[in-house]
């Protein structure tokens, strides 16, 4: 892509752990769009359809419909992939041992580890398009427009394979990734709209799988993040998993029922381990009553000052980071302004003490900021960002995001020493510029190997890639002088170009990353053809506008059964029937937005009707009926936003 | 905004072939983005070169010309400004990073003026670590009974913790020991800083001995700090 796009919405994605959603800028503020379920949160679900589809590929669904097979048939469903993003097959180990990947058994060293799903396999980055591809239709059918520019945000502690595994993702959904963004940081911008001009904050983001401890100063619209801290693999996950296996132990041991075995009832376990978890940060004690396959009962109390001593390791794992971001941005607890909390996480009350004691808040009669919702504002942030990107948007032109590269760059030397080159916490881009020579008279090649991490021997360290300098023209040993430039760019991932400097000649750099897919695999995992991508946005309209159609329909179809119909004049009943044939008429043609508008003409129209059927349903509950039912009878409850659905046993 | 400083030299734009000063970061005819001009880090802020820097106008002019530069302003641009704007905001990060911090730009401005100062680490196989390098375990004359003393109670301390002891007066003695290190450090500090006003006023002369001391401050400063490290990594294990 040599131009990019100048005109066109960009979104901004925040591709999650547990949940992923899309928001876009809407005037001066951020907005999530909903899915066609009226959710905002789209889980970080993929599942594969038992039926196959005519082309040949069994479909894909994603979200709330791919999770709810995860009981009927978790062998076709993933989720939290992005454990495994970037990711060798050696690291993934012990996620393997707590979560259900199935991988393929035909991995090659060095390879990216494939998952199985049913028949199919699958590379986590494969896996993370097929989110983003529904989150991009979204966004799509919410602007009736096509979407082909994002701002995707990933975890600030996330390494160069991990960065680079989310972009592409990113490319095989169809979309140009303008910019990843830190998660932390795009919520500081999230914050940072309305709020003082001048301070230090610190974002704690604790999250369904990865932890992140930013420090950032702000000043007149500049965002400059002094320091990052973190644990890609430290989140909900962890405490659902501390939850699950004291479940699972004890059913073997009062029972003599071993589940591991059954994927589906441990997932109905993890289910019931969750909500537990979810109700501990309002009650006093969470109940576990779960049917087992033999007909016993499993029955446990789980009384929060239990909760809290079992999860206190997990919790005291985030202190650390937190201490060393306050040291690398040489300042105390004192000198935070502000602390905003993120991540679904952090609505447990022993996070909020943990993070109280470490910012030392009540102390000096601060409370930490929650009033954005922690599970979508990362999202409104990554919006933010994307209207920066965008440019010509008098809310953002004066914002300005400097952020750091969270671990150092350092090429492993004699002895297998790491020579740091690029320190952490270093504001990006950033880039260093090293000299190597020959060791023998007449060599052509040298091998640098770039790793990146703290630790002072590069075996310690991650391996980033290695790369091989050719065609150097043969000279004496140590006369050659090659100039290789490291730099890592503002999405945080790292470019290198070399020059011999002697010969003038720009020395060929072969370049093999460690882990990760090269040009040519990210060409051939793009999901959908471009060839025919305005034909196949306009036929994807035309079905969804249809499938929108014909929702009401039934809807007005049943509706003379209601004792709401009688209420209505007949000019109204009239008005309501002509609407609907109109729709009916218009539904078969291919006009996607005439479709639309008698849609939203039919809606109107049953406007009045939808009211007294609301009226029916309130008036019940005041005269005797329960509220829960009353509840039934409006639809869905109003709840707090909940990853996942309640547990179901069978 | 960026100071045009006597060395600039015209060149044309890539966009337009105007012919511009280089050191003007945007093309005063077609207002394209142009690549940084070379130079020194002070040379990215308009600065001369000088230890003393006014903190507070660096970080000014940092965010200002960030404002222009970053690769957020190019983000929907052609590929050349993006990779313009790239490697002039990767300039002004570098610099910025160096000239803020105290020691770094010590460091820095002495090696502009041909110093050699030793490299903090010793295996790396480029040819910038090989020459000038000094054994960076050289201990200071002054200090060598008080670093040999202090070698002595670190390594007590490191057997009576292997062994799961206690001792408080150890304990003690090498809290003393690192606040007495902690006071030689401020006072190379002071005298760094002492040295900075003299070389920033002096003529050349006074500026080669002033860079001779610095030189010579710093390596006591590097063996100063990696020994207080290990105090603080042994108190604090």
């Amino acid at each position: 892509m040599a131009e990019s796009n100048l005109t066109g919405r960009v979104v901004g994605i925040d591709l999650g752990t547990t949940n992923s959603l899309v928001a876009y800028m809407q005037g001066d503020a951020p907005m999530v769009i909903p899915g066609v379920d009226g959710s905002n949160l789209v889980p970080s679900v993929v599942a594969l359809d038992p039926v196959s589809a005519e082309g040949g590929r069994p479909t894909v669904t994603v979200g709330n419909t791919a999770r709810k097979a995860l009981i009927e048939t978790p062998e076709r469903v993933i989720y939290s992939v992005k454990r495994l993003m970037g990711r060798g097959l050696d690291e993934i180990q012990s996620e393997l041992r707590l979560f259900p990947f199935r991988l393929a058994d035909d991995i090659e060293a060095g390879e990216v580890p494939r998952i199985r799903l049913g028949e199919l396999k699958f590379t986590p980055p494969e896996i993370s398009a097929y989110i983003l591809r529904q989150l991009k239709r979204n966004a799509e059918r919410f602007f009736g427009a096509p979407v082909t520019q994002a701002v995707i945000t990933v975890p600030a502690y996330f390494n160069d394979a991990q960065r680079q595994a989310t972009k592409d993702a990113g490319r095989m959904a169809g979309l140009e990734v303008l910019r990843l963004v830190n998660e932390p940081t795009a919520a500081a911008l999230a914050y940072g709209l309305d709020r003082a001009k001048v301070g230090t904050i610190a974002v704690y983001d604790l999250g369904g799988g990865t932890f992140d401890i930013s420090i950032l100063k702000l000043r007149d619209g500049i965002f400059e993040v002094q320091s990052t801290n973190g644990d890609t693999h430290l989140g909900g996950d962890d405490i659902d998993n501390l939850l699950l296996a004291i479940a699972l132990d004890e059913i073997h041991a009062e029972h003599g029922v071993d589940l591991r075995g059954h994927p589906g009832a441990v997932q109905a376990l993890r289910k019931a381990a969750i909500d537990a978890k979810i109700s501990l940060s309002s009650d006093d004690v969470a109940r576990f009553d779960i049917e087992l396959p033999n007909g016993d009962r499993y029955q446990r109390e789980i009384p929060r000052a239990v909760f809290e001593v079992l999860i206190e390791p997990v919790l005291e794992r985030t202190a650390g980071p937190c201490k060393q971001a306050l040291a690398d941005a040489g300042i105390t607890p004192e000198q935070i302004d502000e602390v905003v909390l993120v991540g679904g996480s952090t609505r447990i009350p022993a996070v909020r003490q943990l993070v109280d004691d470490l910012f030392h808040l009540t102390a000096r009669g601060k409370k930490p900021h929650i009033d954005l919702n922690p599970d979508e504002v990362v999202a409104l942030g990554a919006a933010v960002q994307a209207d920066i990107l965008a440019g010509a948007s008098k809310t953002t032109e004066e914002m300005l995001l400097l952020d750091v590269t969270p671990l150092s760059l350092g090429i492993e030397a004699l002895g297998g020493a790491v020579a740091r080159i690029i320190q952490r916490n270093s504001t990006i881009p950033a880039s260093a510029t090293e000299h190597f020579t020959t060791g023998v008279d007449g060599q052509t090649n040298v091998a640098i190997h770039v790793v990146q991490g703290e630790r002072e021997l590069a075996a310690d360290c991650r391996s980033l890639a290695r790369f091989d300098l050719r065609g150097i023209p043969p000279m004496s040993a140590g006369l050659p002088r090659i100039e290789v430039k490291f730099l890592i760019d503002a999405d945080g991932i790292l470019k290198v170009t070399a020059r011999e400097q002697r010969s003038g000649q720009a020395a060929k750099i072969e370049v093999k990353p460690t882990y990760g897919l090269t040009d040519e695999q990210v060409e051939s995992m793009i999901l959908d053809s471009f060839d025919h991508a305005e034909e196949d946005f306009a036929k994807r309209l035309l079905i969804e506008a249809r499938n929108e159609a014909d929702t009401i329909l039934a809807a007005v179809d049943r509706a003379p059964q209601s004792p709401a119909w009688a209420q209505l004049t007949s000019v109204e009943q009239v008005a309501i029937s002509a609407a609907s044939s109109r729709l009916e008429a218009i539904k078969a043609g291919e006009d996607a937005k005439a479709i639309r508008d008698a849609t939203l003409a039919l809606d109107q129209a049953t406007r009045r009707f939808a009211e007294l059927m609301m009226d029916a349903a309130v008036s019940s509950a005041i005269t005797g009926k329960t509220m829960g039912a009353a509840d039934e009878d409006l639809g869905e409850a109003v709840t707090a936003p909940h990853p996942m659905a309640a547990a179901e046993f069978k | 905004m960026l100071n045009v400083l006597d060395s600039a030299v015209p060149v044309a734009c890539w966009s337009c072939s105007v012919a511009h000063n280089d050191s003007t970061l945007f093309c005063p005819h077609c207002s394209k983005i142009q690549p940084a001009a070379a130079g020194d880090y002070f040379r990215v802020f308009g600065l001369e070169r000088g230890f003393q820097i006014d903190l507070a106008a660096l970080e000014r002019e940092f965010h200002g010309l960030s404002r222009k530069v970053h690769p957020d302003r190019f983000a929907r641009s052609s590929e050349t400004e993006r990779e313009l704007s790239l490697a002039d905001t990767a300039l002004l990060n570098d610099a910025y990073r160096t000239l803020k911090d105290p020691l770094h730009r010590t460091e820095y401005l002495l090696k502009l003026e041909g110093a050699q100062i030793g490299e903090e680490f010793a295996g790396k196989d480029s040819l910038e670590a090989r020459k000038g390098q000094k054994d960076p375990s050289r201990v200071p004359a002054d200090l060598l009974e008080e670093v040999f003393e202090l070698n002595m109670q670190l390594e007590e301390m490191r057997m009576a913790r292997k062994m799961g002891e206690e001792d408080p007066q150890l304990q003690a003695d090498l809290q003393q020991a690192q606040k007495k290190f902690e006071g030689l450090l401020a006072a190379v500090d002071k005298d760094l800083r002492a040295q900075w006003q003299v070389w920033d006023a002096g003529d050349t002369s006074v500026r080669q001995a002033a860079q001779k001391t610095m030189v010579d401050l710093i390596d006591r400063r590097r063996y100063l700090s990696n020994l207080l490290r290990d105090v603080t990594e042994t108190l604090g294990a």
